[in-house]
């Protein structure tokens, strides 16, 4: 029973990740992208957190939480770009 | 063009940076028999460094952390290669390590490799090569 949840969980999932690769691709504008590329990190991530209930190790918890540290960082600096045209400023104001 | 108000983001690298720092450590130290290691350690730390430069500007980080990166990074490759160079002296191969069980004042018997002096020259490295990279192609001058 819990492994048919999970099987169904991963193929929904992997059809968002084929919708949000649409999104990211064809995107008309750049903060739809950022976005696309941020959704795709808490689905990658998500993911990894349903095969390792699947396989009942906690081998891939480091995975996850880097995961999460990168797609953090990356949507900072995108933001960043979009938001005042550099990724960083050489002197910030307080 | 109005002042941008990032509070919620110089609050939140705040916790984000202690964390992530934390997590490199413990990449660097598991790195002899589960993964991790040096290199991978080294991103994490240069991902934090990195989220620090983000939030508060480049001459601020500067001005608390006055380290030359690529004298880090230098000093890493000497100090790998130097582990490398010491089997060496004795007959043994390039980069021959040894082990050998020791008792520390808290962690109590814990085995201890020369591999992790060879690491912590691939962390240095990986550093400051790193870093020096992201610097240059983000100087907007």
């Amino acid at each position: 029973m819990i492994e048919w949840i999970l099987f169904f969980s991963l193929f929904f999932l992997a059809l968002s990740i084929l919708a949000i690769i649409y999104r990211l691709v064809v995107g008309p504008t750049a903060p739809g992208r950022v976005q696309a590329l941020e959704a795709l990190g808490i689905n990658l991530i998500a993911g990894v957190a349903i095969f390792s209930v699947w396989l009942r190790s906690t081998a891939f918890f480091e995975v996850i939480l880097l995961f999460g540290i990168l797609s953090f960082i990356g949507t900072v600096a995108l933001t960043r770009y979009i938001e005042r045209g550099i990724v960083i400023e050489r002197k910030q104001s307080d | 063009m109005k002042e941008p108000n990032d509070v919620i983001l110089k609050t939140a690298a705040k916790i984000a940076a202690i964390i992530i720092l934390t997590f490199s450590i413990h990449l660097f130290l598991s790195g002899h028999h589960n993964p991790g290691g040096g290199f991978i350690g080294g991103l994490a730390f240069v991902a934090a460094v990195v989220l620090l430069y983000l939030v508060h500007g480049i001459e601020k980080v500067q001005r608390n952390i006055p380290v030359n990166f690529k004298k880090i990074a230098g000093l890493g490759v000497l100090i790998s290669v130097f582990t490398g160079v010491k089997g060496m002296m004795d007959g043994h191969p390039f980069l021959n390590q040894t082990f050998g069980i020791v008792d520390l004042p808290i962690l109590g018997k814990t085995e201890t490799a020369t591999a992790v002096l060879f690491d912590v020259g691939v962390a240095l490295a990986v550093i400051g090569a790193s870093l020096t990279i992201i610097l240059s192609i983000s100087d907007d001058r």
